[in-house]
This record gives C-alpha cells, sequence and structure tokens, in this order.
C-alpha cells in the first residue's frame, strides 16, 4: 500500500474527486431535466476510481482483473439492454449480483487475515456477509418471482417466522462467537450459507404486490453490506457509495410501507390476506354495470377532465402504448388528460412513470397520489386500467378490510368510474372492491389492450361529436 | 487503527445524513432510474475485488475476487447503460401535436 507515495496520493484523489461525483449525481437526479447528467457524472466517477485503483502499486499481476472486467462487461451489456418491462427482475438481479460481489470478497478477506482478526473487523466483516448473503438468494428469489419462473403467490406454512427468525438469530450468534474467537475459522461457512438459507425462507412469502417494498429493502440491505465492505477495507469511498445505497433503498422501503400503510416487519412476517381470501370471496355477487367500448368511448369524448389510474395488469396487458394512443386522440379532441400513480402500483417504485414515459407520455402528465388526490373530486371520468387495491375505497370505510388505513387514489370522488377488468374475480390479495358496485361505476370487461384499442378505434373512426 | 475506525464511523455518517437529504428530495417520478442508478454506484466494490485479485495473496482470494470483478462490473454497465436509457425516455410536453 506505501511504496510510492505520490501514487498513493493520486490514487486517493480520484477517489475524493469520484465520491462528489456519486453525490451530485443523486442531486442531479432530483429532476428529469438534470438528471441523465447524474448518470454521466456517476460514470465519469466510477471510471475514474477504477482507473485510479489500477495504479495500486500492490497489484502484481492484471491478467485475471482483465479477463474479469472484460466478461463482467459482456454480461453487462445485455443486461442493460433488456425491456422496460422487464426492469424490476432486472434490478433485483442486479441486487444479487452487488451483494454477491460483496459475500466473496467479505469471504476472501476473512481468510486472508484469520485467525488473528480484531474484535471490531470482525463484526462489520460478518456484517458485510451476513447481509451480503441473504441480499444475494433473497434478490435472486425475487428476481424468479418477478420473472415468473417461481410462483408469484405467496407460500405460507405454520412456523414460518419462527423457523426464520430462527436461522437470522443463528447466524447472529455464530458471527458474535468468531467475534470473540476468530481462530475458530471452521464457523465462518456457518455464517454465509445459513444467511444464505435464510435468503430464500424471507421471500417465500412474499406476494407479487409487496414486491416494491421488499425490492427496496434488499436494496438497502446491498448498499449497507457494501458499506460494511468498506469498513474492512477502509475505503472511504465505499463507505460512501454503500451509504448512499443504502440510504436511498430505506427512504424507498420507508415510502413503499406507508403506501401500503404496513411496518417493514408485517411485510416481511405476515403473508398479505390470507385468510380474508376466503372470508371475502362468497358474497360479492351484486349486480354491476357494464358498458362497451362504443359506450366508455362517448363516455370519454364528452368528458372534459379524464384521470387514467394505470397498474400492474396494464404491464401484464403490455397496453401502454395503446394507453398512448388514447391520450394521443383524446388530448387532440381538447380533453385534458392526467395520470394518477400510486407509490405501489407495479411491482418496483416508479415502474408506472417508466413504462409510460417509454410509451412516450410526457412527464408533467404523471401525477403522484396526494397531486392527483386534489383533482379527482373535479374530475369528468376516472379510468382505470389494471388496477384494484389502490383504488379501494374499502380502505377508508371499512374498518375490518385488511387494507384499511392505506392512503389510496380517490377515483370514487370522480363523476364517472370506468374500470377495465378482465372479470369480477377478486384482485391480487382477495379482497372485494366496493368501488366496483357504485352507481357511477362502469365495468369495462375485457383485456386491457384489446379494450383501450377498442376505444381508441370508436374515437378515431366513429367521429361520434359527444 | 482506533483513529482510522472513528474517521470510517464519520465517514459513514456524514454520507447516511446526506443521502437521506439529497434522496429525499427525487420526485417519485424518477424511483425505478434511482434505483438502478444507487445500484451501479453500489458496484464501486469492485475496487476492493480488483485489489483482492491484483495482490494474489492467495488462489481463494484471486478466485472469490475474480468472480466479484465479474459480477460488480455487469452491474455497473449495465446499471449505468438502463438508468440513462430509462431518463432519455422522460420527455416533457413541449410541442402539442396539431
Amino acid at each position: 500500500m506505501t511504496s510510492f507515495p505520490a501514487a498513493e496520493t493520486m490514487i486517493e484523489i480520484t477517489y475524493l474527486v469520484a465520491t462528489a461525483l456519486f453525490i451530485l449525481s443523486l442531486k442531479w437526479m432530483s429532476s428529469p431535466a438534470t438528471a441523465r447528467h447524474g448518470v454521466w457524472a456517476a460514470e465519469f466517477g466510477m471510471l475514474l476510481a477504477v482507473v485510479g485503483t489500477l495504479l495500486n502499486r500492490g497489484i502484481v499481476d492484471y491478467k485475471w482483473i482483465a479477463i474479469a472486467l472484460v466478461l463482467g462487461s459482456i454480461i453487462g451489456i445485455p443486461l442493460g439492454m433488456v425491456k422496460i418491462t422487464a426492469v424490476p427482475q432486472r434490478t433485483a438481479l442486479s441486487h444479487a449480483f452487488g451483494a454477491l460481489c460483496v459475500t466473496l470478497v467479505g469471504t476472501a478477506e476473512f481468510y486472508l487475515r484469520a485467525p488473528a482478526v480484531p474484535r471490531f473487523m470482525m463484526s462489520v466483516l460478518s456484517m458485510e456477509v451476513i447481509l451480503g448473503s441473504l441480499t444475494f438468494t433473497g434478490s435472486l428469489m425475487a428476481a424468479g418471482k418477478l420473472q415468473e419462473i417461481l410462483p408469484q403467490r405467496p407460500i405460507t406454512y405454520k412456523g414460518q417466522n419462527v423457523v426464520n427468525l430462527g436461522m437470522l438469530a443463528a447466524a447472529i450468534a455464530v458471527a458474535g462467537y468468531l467475534v470473540v474467537h476468530p481462530d475458530h475459522m471452521y464457523l465462518f461457512p456457518l455464517i454465509v450459507v445459513i444467511p444464505l438459507l435464510f435468503g430464500v425462507q424471507m421471500i417465500i412469502p412474499i406476494g407479487g404486490a409487496d414486491m416494491p417494498t421488499v425490492i427496496s429493502l434488499l436494496n438497502s440491505y446491498a448498499g449497507l453490506s457494501a458499506a460494511a465492505m468498506g469498513f474492512v477495507l477502509e475505503s472511504k469511498l465505499l463507505i460512501v457509495a454503500g451509504a448512499l445505497d443504502g440510504a436511498s433503498g430505506l427512504i424507498l422501503s420507508i415510502n413503499m410501507s406507508k403506501a401500503m400503510n404496513r411496518s417493514f416487519t408485517n411485510v416481511l412476517f405476515g403473508g398479505f390476506g390470507q385468510e380474508q381470501t376466503a372470508a371475502k370471496a362468497g358474497q360479492e355477487t351484486r349486480a354491476v354495470r357494464s358498458a362497451t367500448p362504443e359506450e366508455a368511448a362517448e363516455i370519454l369524448a364528452a368528458a372534459s377532465t379524464v384521470v387514467i389510474v394505470p397498474g400492474y395488469g396494464m404491464a401484464v396487458a403490455q397496453a401502454q402504448h395503446k394507453v398512448r394512443e388514447l391520450y394521443d386522440i383524446l388530448t387532440k379532441r381538447g380533453v385534458d388528460v392526467k395520470f394518477g400513480i400510486h407509490p405501489v402500483a407495479g411491482r418496483m417504485p416508479g415502474h408506472m412513470n417508466v413504462l409510460l414515459a417509454e410509451a412516450d407520455i410526457p412527464y408533467d402528465k404523471l401525477l403522484d397520489m396526494d397531486e392527483i388526490n386534489g383533482e379527482l373530486p373535479q374530475t369528468d371520468v376516472a379510468l382505470i386500467i389494471g388496477a384494484n387495491d389502490v383504488t379501494n375505497p374499502a380502505a377508508r370505510t371499512d374498518a375490518s378490510s385488511p387494507i384499511f388505513g392505506m392512503p389510496i387514489l380517490d377515483v370514487d370522488k370522480a363523476r364517472t368510474v370506468m374500470v377495465i377488468k378482465r372479470s369480477m374475480a377478486a384482485g391480487f390479495a382477495g379482497i372485494g372492491n366496493p368501488l366496483y358496485y357504485l352507481d357511477k361505476t362502469l365495468m369495462l370487461f375485457g383485456d386491457a389492450k384489446g379494450f383501450v384499442g377498442s376505444i381508441v378505434r370508436e374515437l378515431s373512426g366513429g367521429g361520434s361529436h359527444g | 487503527m482506533k483513529m482510522d475506525l472513528i474517521t470510517s464511523l464519520y465517514v459513514f455518517m456524514l454520507a447516511a445524513i446526506i443521502g437521506f437529504e439529497v434522496i429525499r428530495r427525487i420526485t417519485p417520478l424518477l424511483h425505478t432510474p434511482l434505483m438502478s442508478l444507487t445500484n451501479a454506484l453500489d458496484a464501486i466494490a469492485v475496487v476492493g475485488a480488483i485489489i483482492l485479485v491484483g495482490e494474489q495473496k492467495s488462489t481463494l482470494a484471486t478466485v472469490l475476487g475474480t468472480i466479484a470483478i465479474v459480477a460488480a462490473t455487469s452491474n455497473v454497465v449495465g446499471g449505468f447503460f438502463i438508468t440513462d436509457r430509462m431518463l432519455k425516455m422522460f420527455k416533457a410536453s413541449g410541442k402539442p401535436k396539431p
């Protein structure tokens, strides 16, 4: 580390500049107008830091470094080119890769330093490895569920929480023992393997609707494990990057939990709405009013303000481009069209915004929950596409509902509500939605993409001046 | 040694506070690209892996470090790439079509 002071200083300066660029890049992310500058700043900072590191005098061989860098880039390019609809699973996968890197480096560092590992070093090293391992398998599981390789429904069994907490406690106990007795090196694999199993167990009971919270939480863990690695390597750059990522993940997790009116522990330790599914299924046989695409088109054409509320169903049906056509045609007719986006709509924070931006809908038309709830009482038509629980007025009124207290989009305050839905089958969480039985609600039964397409055809071909 | 620990804790604390303050202000509109960007930043862990492999202190360290570089580099390249792609799509409603 210390052969040539001038080179050392140079490297430290590249790290310092990189750190500043990382912080600035997040600052620039605050507005869509400057956000791309943020990415460029971060890329430049990263390049500087990597080049600086390659100048390190301690490096005696470059062959494997070069091979690994090239191989990583080859894997990274297709991961950067995935379809926008696959972004949630790609993000989960990248959390897994980040955590894998941290875990492997932590493991290697332990065996280089053992058996004489100072207590503080062993504590942060354990934290690095435990967080890294559970994030690795947890994120792989989340990616598998999002890619639908694994079943999306939560899988719960009796005593699950006891088993999970027991595993975590066991891993922490072993780590604690190693802190005091680092010479018992044979115990080290346990603080990798137990958290690996815990990561799988942690995600098994998680359903699709909880993914935004879980993916944020995994993001936070990945950041904290990287920060712990920074403590181990005494790298300020890594501590800062890890702390920024950890803070970001934590803020998003808090946002998501608030938007679902649930605590972290509740997300992680309570399969959602299990008992409710059976209780509510039978009683929803009341009549609803339905409408054809022609009728829906007429109502939309007669409106002066329309709010479209998209949900995961829109993403599944790949309807966002048809929705853009609807937006275009209504805007052209002088209808004011906006979008109301619930924080947990979709499978990760901001999911709907990215899908709609890809479909070329201007971002100033994408309003978050607080903004749009102020406008919904003056809105002529609220059109709900593939969203359910986030529009459920039971969250405001029915204290027995599992989603009671969850902030929702107040679509029931609009003059007319239209809901595109495949059938009256209960939503993801199996909770009945009283919105569908209101007098002002029209159900539009069909596939989101097909139905919106039919409305667009009516509006462009029919020429009916409502 | 003791000094280094305290310095590290200071750095962590300051970065966490700055992180909270800066990231709190980021519009929910951009939360997906935010997550892919911070994830790419996180992959700065690659610098630790590079030194581990380069120093060649043990075969285990070299092997684990090489895999770690591959994993982190794919996050750097893929993460920046997709973040920029997503951000490019966010356009303001400038000129309404006639």
